[in-house]
């Protein structure tokens, strides 16, 4: 049980680290992480940048929720607001379906993944929850 | 989703215990025809979850394990799903079982191994219809793919990497086929050689490609349980192609 708490703790900073947990409203991210591909670098004037916050979706395992910082009409960012906790189990399975997750919703703009085998559970509420974010940013 | 290129729509449920999701781009991809394939699709998972769960104790499946009825008296579909499991055991020697050991001598019936795949490729067959539509149905991972054309992008497919979850270890382009994955990191030992009631521990996970969902999971399961035989079984079969990530980290593909 202490093995697999050090090991989610490292799960999480990891990314915290790749994605920052923007707790502002975010009027603008002045520094996105620089792992991710955006669109919008070139562009100077007339940068809009909204955050959006998905709807939370219940799983088996518990709430799921996920909020998108959208510039110029591009995913800048996803954060993960809400995850299932509770016991080791869950924890485990958290642990192994989120990072995935995250990095293939970034990757959507480099390498364009559409969807990950070996991920279950938790999925289904991140893509929930990040569906309608998406559907309220108009992307 | 936003892509580059086309925009995906995606649907989310439960069925079976299990999430099952659905991208479409293309033609039908929001529209009432695309949400009546879905539907569709969820009522043959429904319809598999009400003859085969293990977990109803007034499934076929549960009413045949205990003997209350015969296999003549079930749908058509269990003959058909028990037919498919016992090829599945003679070609992986008898490592992949839908009867496993039970309390005493007994032996369970659990073809969840084969009902599964083929229960997806089957709803998948709702989304024929679509035209000029492509069409990527998961079902806890393991997915059906389809597109609608030979130009068409093909959906691209992260194997998440079962020594560092935060990675993929391979992406897979598939345009019309099936993919699979088996391994031990989200359910637990669930896999186990039929012929031992061992939990491989060598092999870390095993995808497979192939031509239907039937065969790409049977073969995904039936290669893990193997262990340090998977690859070499994996070889063999005609039409696979497909990733072995050992327990040591090596990452192999096939076919």
């Amino acid at each position: 049980m202490k093995r697999l708490t050090f090991w989610l703790l490292s799960t999480v900073s990891v990314v915290v680290l790749l994605f920052g947990y923007d707790a502002s409203n975010g009027a603008t991210t002045a520094s996105p992480p620089t792992s991710i591909v955006s669109g919008t670098s070139g562009t100077t004037s007339g940068t809009s940048s909204k955050t959006v916050t998905g709807r939370v979706a219940s799983t088996q395992w518990g709430p799921v929720q996920v909020q998108l910082v959208v510039a110029n009409g591009t995913i800048a960012r996803v954060n993960v607001l809400q995850y299932p906790t509770g016991n080791g189990k869950d924890q485990e399975i958290n642990s192994y379906a989120l990072p995935i997750l995250i990095q293939e919703t970034t990757d959507q703009q480099s390498a364009s993944i559409d969807m990950v085998s070996g991920a279950t559970v938790t999925s289904t509420g991140y893509l929930q929850s990040l569906q309608s974010a998406i559907d309220q940013a108009g992307l | 989703m936003s892509t580059a290129t086309v925009a995906t729509t995606r649907y989310v449920e439960h069925v079976m215990g299990m999430p099952v999701s659905l991208a479409l781009r293309g033609r039908h991809a929001g529209d009432r025809y695309g949400e009546a394939a879905w539907a569709r699709a969820l009522a043959v998972l429904h319809e598999a979850d009400r003859v085969f769960s293990t977990y109803r104790a007034d499934s076929f499946v549960s009413r045949l394990d205990r003997g209350e009825i015969t296999v003549a008296d079930c749908p058509s579909e269990v003959a058909e799903v028990l037919a498919l499991g016992e090829l599945a055991r003679v070609q992986s020697h008898g490592a992949f079982d839908v009867r496993r050991p039970g309390p005493g001598d007994g032996q369970v019936l659990d073809p969840s191994g084969v009902v599964k795949g083929w229960a997806v490729q089957r709803a998948a067959a709702a989304f024929d219809a679509l035209a000029g539509t492509d069409v990527c149905l998961s079902a806890g991972g393991d997915m059906v793919c389809r597109v609608a054309g030979p130009d068409s992008e093909p959906w691209w497919i992260g194997i998440e990497d079962p020594h560092d979850p935060s990675r993929v270890v391979a992406v897979v382009p598939l345009r019309n086929g099936a993919l699979a994955t088996s391994a031990l990191t989200h359910r637990g030992p669930h896999i186990v050689d039929a012929r031992t009631g061992e939990v491989p521990t060598t092999v870390a996970s095993v995808t497979v490609v192939a031509g239907d969902l039937t065969w790409a999971d049977i073969d995904a399961t039936a290669a893990f349980a193997q262990g340090d035989g998977a690859l070499r079984w994996l070889a063999e079969r005609p039409g696979r192609t497909g990733v072995v990530v050992w327990g040591s980290g090596e990452v192999q593909t096939f076919g």
